[in-house]
């Protein structure tokens, strides 16, 4: 059990906790003034969430590679898209 | 491949629905930023941030549980798989008082444009909590001898696989809807 605590899930899941309440900061207007390099922080800090969540929790980093580059596509291009209404609504 | 290739495709279906769902969101947004920026001041961050906490350790369980099944550590599974069932019914308890707290104030589904969104979105977010919490029941029980074939792994891993799914779409629901201006 201490090999499993020790392992790389459990520091992924510290920085994912460690990330949601920089997020949160940020989200309370720490840090960043503009509401504009705000919410982009947060989208970022979200989608880098979920690509850890997909590649060390659902195991996709040593999955087959068609799978991880559907992944981390899935990824870059929803939080693309997700900035760019964001920053539209904004401009 | 972890788990089963049918359970996948699912998971991916139901990405790209959420992945509408976001864009959706923002695009609506878009229409009317003050109005989404002031009904967002009404929702309960805190509960957001409990609940987004409660998500990640659900799923931090979820791992180890699949992998001490790999390192055959016997009644861990089982043990782990419960205490996620366990972050998961915290997580719908919040989701309740979360919602009695908005009704009583007078806030449902046809109170503007940002609470249908919210009460949509998170509301099939929720019906996927529940269903995640009843694979976490049946993977307890299934796992419960602490033996491990291949095939168990298997199946435990396309369990696993749905329930960090449901993790990460609050991730994102929980950035758009309680966090950005």
């Amino acid at each position: 059990m201490t090999e499993l605590l020790r392992s790389r899930t459990s520091l992924i899941w510290f920085l994912l906790v460690a990330a949601t309440v920089f997020s949160w900061e940020v989200g309370h207007g720490v840090g960043l003034h503009d509401a504009r390099h705000a919410g982009t922080a947060i989208i970022v800090i979200a989608f880098v969430k979920v690509r850890f969540v997909i590649l060390d929790f659902m195991e996709i980093r040593h999955a087959p590679m068609p799978m991880r580059i559907v992944g981390e596509a899935w990824v870059l291009i929803v939080c693309t898209v997700l900035i760019g209404l964001f920053l539209t609504a904004h401009s | 491949m972890p788990g089963e290739e049918g359970v996948w495709v699912f998971i991916f279906g139901d990405m790209m629905v959420f992945s509408l769902f976001f864009i959706t969101f923002l695009y609506y947004r878009g229409q009317n930023v003050e109005l989404f920026v002031t009904s967002q001041t009404h929702l309960n961050q805190s509960f957001g941030a409990l609940n987004t906490f409660f998500m990640l350790t659900s799923s931090w369980f979820v791992a180890m549980a699949v992998q001490a099944a790999r390192r055959n550590l016997g009644k861990f599974t089982p043990i782990l798989f419960s205490l996620a069932f366990g972050c998961g019914f915290g997580f719908a308890v919040v989701k309740v008082l979360e919602y009695s707290e908005k009704i009583r104030a007078g806030i449902t589904l046809t109170t503007n444009d940002f609470f249908m969104y919210y009460y949509i979105f998170t509301g099939i977010h929720f019906m996927h909590v529940l269903i995640g919490m009843g694979v976490l029941a049946v993977l307890t029980r299934y796992s419960w001898s602490g033996e491990f074939s291949a095939v168990k792994i298997r199946n435990l891993e396309s369990g696993a696989s749905f329930w960090h799914v449901v993790d990460l779409l609050w991730i994102v629901l929980f950035a758009l809807l309680y966090l950005i201006k």
